[in-house]
């Protein structure tokens, strides 16, 4: 294993240090390893915490900021947060107008979340409301499953569910916003490389220099098949039939674009397929109203991408063009 | 009797202690486990908060097995992370619910404490018999240890019996296909691993049977 790393029991500590001393508009709690926005809680503001495994990053910290989280929780890598962290974050985030949790469907995810959720509620009395993000099409019985994995329908959530809590809205309101991004968002990931978990020191699985795997999460869990490697258009097609084929995404005010890299992927093939994308969904008639591209929900150094779309209205176009402050997205200030 | 009879705070710690050890030593192959069909971190994740468990009971000690109990699970929920936290979490903090206010138990009230401790993972897990989870272990264990004690035998020895059990029931997961928890995005690809949740709970009741020995 060669990484950047001191010690990999200390991965996620040192590494906040650096979030820590990059972002000064950012407060963090090293103890509970939470980070929060400078200003929280905002009072009268609907509080927003998220949280999750290490390894996604940016995602969860570096989507803290005005416009769109107020505390991002830190777990171990790929582990999620404890608790108490969710607790702690929860009290100290809300502004008088309640909390919402964002939570992706991963049992661990969930279990903490809701283990927090029932803690908060007992112990301080603070109105939580929670929404879990499942929109991996990769995980196609979910009757015999834990449900669909959330992966990048996620960070749209985060971002629009941050602005709508920005205007004022309400803890129902910003909740609702939140279910609609999920319920119309879909995604699928292909990794063309394992990651390495620093404690575990090996690749998580293995893959021959000519095969990817396809259907994949985000914890270098393996994915649904393997497959030769292709050229990026064979392979774009791959992301993009099943999402088109799980949702209808044509017609309405057009969808959300969004290329996500794993990690290890640099930007120019990122573009090179959102190219293919771009063709194969204008060939499908879907019309791309925003896109995002770039590696913004990770799993360590893994070489691959996902793609996820999200079919938006009015309202949520407008949400996602509200300004937004934080270390990985920034527009409108 | 010759075996303990009594579960009081010292056989609970030395209980806590042993399955500690033992995580320990078994971690790298639970974490192996874990890579084949979830993601690589169950070993890493139960050392941390066992060693943590071990670290709050060598500390002032607690009042009766309820105490106890609960300052494990409260220990196991704030470490462990990932869904084995709140699982193995809760069932001790259901344990320190069913143990009361007596200050140790006898053997059927530790029985009932560990079965309460099973449903109440069920019950956070949402997990049913042949899910390839945990519970496709301690099923089988607390059954077995009812059935012993039923027969009158001592505490010693049907927690041996319930340790067998538990990894037979171990054993039987393999084949599964998993329909809990990370693996069952693998679908029938779970099938043919032996579950990392089960191998571990099996050395829960490994070390109930070397404590109460």
């Amino acid at each position: 294993m060669k990484k950047l790393v001191n010690d990999p029991a200390t991965v996620v500590a040192d590494a906040l240090r650096g979030v820590a001393a990059a972002h000064p508009e950012l407060r963090v709690d090293h103890g509970n390893r939470i980070v929060y926005r400078g200003d929280a809680p905002v009072a009268g503001k609907v509080g927003l915490v998220s949280g999750g495994g290490s390894g996604h990053e940016p995602l969860h910290a570096g989507f803290v900021g005005p416009g769109m989280l107020d505390a991002a929780c830190a777990g171990e890598v790929f582990t999620s947060p404890v608790p108490d962290q969710i607790v702690a974050a929860t009290t100290a985030v809300d502004g008088g107008a309640g909390v919402l949790h964002i939570v992706k469907n991963y049992t661990g995810d969930v279990l903490n979340f809701e283990m927090a959720a029932e803690i908060a509620a007992a112990e301080t009395g603070v109105q939580v409301a929670a929404v879990v993000t499942d929109d991996d099409v990769a995980v196609q019985d979910s009757l015999y499953t834990a449900g669909r994995r959330g992966v990048g329908v996620t960070v749209l959530l985060e971002k629009i569910a941050g602005a709508a809590a920005e205007q004022g809205r309400g803890l129902d309101e910003v909740a609702e916003v939140a279910r609609r991004v999920n319920g119309n968002g879909r995604s699928m990931g292909l990794a063309l490389t394992s990651c390495t978990v620093p404690a575990a020191g090996r690749p998580t699985f293995q893959l021959a220099d000519d095969e990817i795997e396809v259907g994949i999460g985000i914890h270098g869990e393996p994915g649904r098949h393997r497959r030769p490697m292709a050229p990026a258009r064979e392979l774009a097609a791959q992301l993009v039939e099943p999402v088109l084929a799980d949702l209808d995404f044509t017609g309405g005010d057009g969808v959300i674009c969004f290329l996500n890299g794993m990690g290890g992927t640099p930007l120019i093939e990122l573009y090179l397929m959102f190219a293919e994308v771009r063709a194969l969904l204008d060939a499908a008639g879907v019309r791309v109203a925003r896109s995002l591209v770039g590696p913004y929900i990770t799993s360590l150094e893994m070489a691959g991408c996902s793609l996820t779309l999200l079919r938006a209205d009015d309202e949520l176009i407008r949400l996602w063009d509200a300004p937004v402050r934080t270390p990985a997205l920034r527009w409108g200030v | 009797m010759t075996d303990a009879d009594v579960v009081d705070t010292a056989v609970l710690t030395a209980w806590v202690r042993h399955f500690a050890r033992l995580v320990a030593e078994h971690a790298e192959e639970l974490t192996a486990l874990d890579a084949a069909i979830g993601d690589a971190d169950h070993g890493t994740n139960m050392d941390r908060g066992l060693t943590a468990v071990v670290a709050a009971l060598d500390g002032e000690p607690p009042a009766g097995a309820a105490a106890l109990l609960k300052r494990v699970g409260m220990t196991l929920v704030s470490t462990v992370g990932g869904a084995s936290g709140p699982l193995y979490g809760t069932a001790f903090l259901r344990m320190a619910t069913a143990a009361g206010d007596r200050p140790a138990l006898d053997p059927a009230g530790f029985a009932a404490a560990l079965r309460a401790g099973l449903d109440g993972v069920a019950a956070r897990g949402r997990a049913e018999p042949g899910d390839k989870t945990l519970c496709d272990a301690y099923a089988p264990a607390v059954d077995a240890l009812d059935e012993a004690l039923a027969a009158g035998r001592p505490l010693g020895e049907a927690l041996v019996a319930a340790h067998a059990a538990a990894e037979r029931g171990r054993d039987a997961t393999t084949p599964m296909t998993a329909r809990k928890g990370r693996a069952s995005y693998l679908g029938e690809r779970s099938a043919g691993h032996q579950d990392p949740g089960a191998t571990s709970l099996a050395l829960m009741f490994q070390a109930a049977a070397a404590a109460v020995r």
